[in-house]
């Protein structure tokens, strides 16, 4: 049955909440997503019916369990459109996905001399493993740098992707500046240079319909939270032939095959890389998200992101002191809008924004490369999801107009 | 509720404080010198002191960046400390971080810490105590003579 977004609220109890005496407004999507009352169930269902643990027992309700765990993994590759199960490998998240690959493919293709190329835009999680990859095996790291309204600069990439490239690896859509990138193209231009091409999707697949063959990416991270799944769990998708050809991550039980007094063999793909019990009750609330958002359509999801910026960000760019980062384009924008108030370091606007009842994000957004190459120490972030309304909106542009107004005049009327 | 509760962390004093910053400057000679960073938000202190022969403090002076509470924290910081004997301050620095997490403590040390203890209400916002308490983790640390860089670790 299609669910119509606009009645998905009510899946949210915690919406329903005042903080600091106002009607809550959750703008910290980018940092994780609320989770519906249908995820909340799958969990409350499995520990409440069939919780054991998977591939290990006889017993009925280690059937039942290792079958909701597995058709979890085949929810998720339908929703990313993989070809085959056995190229979805669960992990602890985003980050736990982008650092198998380093440790594993990395480890095992890269060598002195070779390059690494990133974004300068990269979420901490999607830098720190390849540059100390690169400074293990004398590799270079290289950036590609923006374009003025902050989109990733293609021509940049052109140039930075040679033929001693061996791994690209960029974020699908940036946790900050609120740009997507033309992930296809990178692929395409990796694979033309015999390297291969890494995707972060943990902003992407959450807001956009996201299709992994299409794009033709070799490797792709992402992480449950965002996408109103529970927390601990993330998906890493691996072409099969490259999973195949790697050393595991971790070793343990699960993960293998025959075990040997002096050596061992690996169990099937994707099993391979999932060493000990695994996180089962949060695959399987993954997967009751992925229906979630299945049955409202991730074209859905994405047209009510966009009206809403369509609304917002004109707003917020047009009230004096007032920066907004990334593109003024709306439709350039995704639904993560990185700001400043003038004078005003963004701490400060975050706590007045919380008294107003709006939770937004401050900080450097483990991205501190690119504050730098911004010139900033830090920005404040608001960031939608299909929960948001445009009163969720309304509120937040009264809020930092009243906030403005309280520090230009160092004190409010009480009310 | 809105904004009206801001009144009580953003008082008139501490905004004072935030827009014209005392001592916010750097010394030609210091005898110790730190620089912190709270990693979380970006906040970063410079800073310096010039303490004479019997340990008072002769001089001191920050530059860095942060938001309007570890800015104005530190200006009245430098001015509570400034000609105070190393022991004196370095029992203040105590005071405060007390005080900042909501330990009782007796009038006469809040006293001493002058404007800095308008601070108290610090507490009522959890998310901004480290903002306030950095600059007298920097005096504590650079009393001590302690070199460490970071102030926390990112979560
Ligand atoms: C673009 C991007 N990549 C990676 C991550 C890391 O995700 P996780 O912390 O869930 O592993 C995040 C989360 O903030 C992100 O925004």
């Amino acid at each position: 049955m299609a669910q119509k977004l606009s009645d998905s609220r009510t899946d949210f109890p915690i919406l329903d909440q005042e903080v600091n005496d106002e009607r809550l407004v959750y703008l910290d999507n980018a940092a994780t997503a609320q989770k519906p009352n249908q995820v909340v169930d799958a969990l409350v269902h499995f520990y409440q019916h069939d919780n054991a643990n998977v591939h290990r027992g006889v017993h009925t309700l280690a059937e039942r369990a290792t079958e909701a765990y597995e058709n979890a993994r085949h929810k998720v590759q339908h929703f990313i459109h993989a070809q085959k199960p056995t190229e979805i490998v669960f992990t602890k998240g985003a980050t736990d996905g982008l650092n198998l690959v380093a440790s594993t493919y990395g480890e095992a293709n890269v060598q002195a001399g070779d390059e690494i190329v990133i974004s300068i835009m990269e979420h901490h999680s999607n830098l720190i493993p390849w540059q100390q990859l690169a400074i293990k095996k004398h590799a270079t790291l290289k950036y590609i740098e923006l374009t003025a309204d902050g989109e990733l600069d293609m021509v940049d990439a052109v140039a930075k992707i040679t033929d001693k490239t061996k791994i690209v690896a960029v974020a699908h859509a940036s946790n900050v500046m609120g740009t997507v990138t033309p992930v296809k193209q990178l692929a395409k231009l990796a694979h033309e240079h015999g390297a291969i091409f890494v995707g972060d999707g943990a902003q992407s697949v959450p807001h956009m319909p996201v299709d992994v063959t299409d794009l033709d990416v070799d490797f792709y991270a992402f992480s449950g939270h965002k996408m109103m799944g529970p927390t601990g769990i993330g998906v890493l998708y691996g072409k099969e032939d490259l999973l195949q050809a790697m050393p595991p991550y971790q070793y343990g039980g699960e993960m293998i095959g025959f075990v040997h007094r002096d050596d061992s063999t690996w169990a099937e793909l994707p099993w391979k890389f999932e060493a000990g019990t695994q996180n089962i009750a949060g695959a399987i609330g993954l997967g009751a998200a992925v229906d979630y958002l299945t049955n409202i359509g991730m074209d859905q999801v994405q047209a009510h992101e966009q009206k809403l910026v369509d609304y917002l960000l004109p707003k917020m760019e047009s009230m004096p002191g007032v920066t907004v980062y990334g593109p003024q384009d709306p439709a350039k924008h995704t639904g993560v809008i990185a700001f400043n108030l003038d004078n005003l370091h963004p701490h400060d606007v975050a706590t007045a924004l919380d008294m107003e009842g709006v939770a937004v994000r401050a900080g450097h957004h483990c991205a501190q490369p690119l504050m730098d190459y911004l010139g900033l120490v830090a920005t404040a972030r608001a960031s939608l999801y299909l929960y948001n309304t445009q009163a969720d909106a309304d509120k937040l542009l009264t809020a930092l107009q009243e906030t403005k107004e309280f520090f230009n005049h160092g004190t409010v009327k009480a009310e | 509720m809105g904004l009206s509760k801001l009144n009580s962390l953003y008082r008139e004093v501490i905004l004072d404080h935030a827009d014209h910053p005392h001592h916010k400057h750097t010394l030609a000679e210091s005898t110790n010198t730190i620089t912190l960073k709270n990693p979380t938000c970006g906040d970063v202190i410079n800073l310096e002191i010039k303490l004479t022969p019997d340990d008072k403090i002769a001089d001191i002076g920050f530059t860095g960046d942060g938001c309007t509470i570890s800015q104005s924290s530190a200006s009245m910081m430098t001015d509570a400390v400034m000609g105070k004997s190393k022991e004196e301050a370095l029992k203040m620095a105590k005071t405060f971080s007390d005080m900042a997490i909501g330990k009782e403590h007796a009038q006469a040390d809040l006293d001493e810490l002058q404007d800095a203890a308008i601070l108290s209400n610090i507490m009522q916002f959890p998310a901004r105590i480290k903002c306030a308490t950095l600059s007298w983790w920097a005096l504590q640390r650079a009393l001590l003579e302690e070199t460490d860089e970071t102030s926390e670790e990112e979560s």
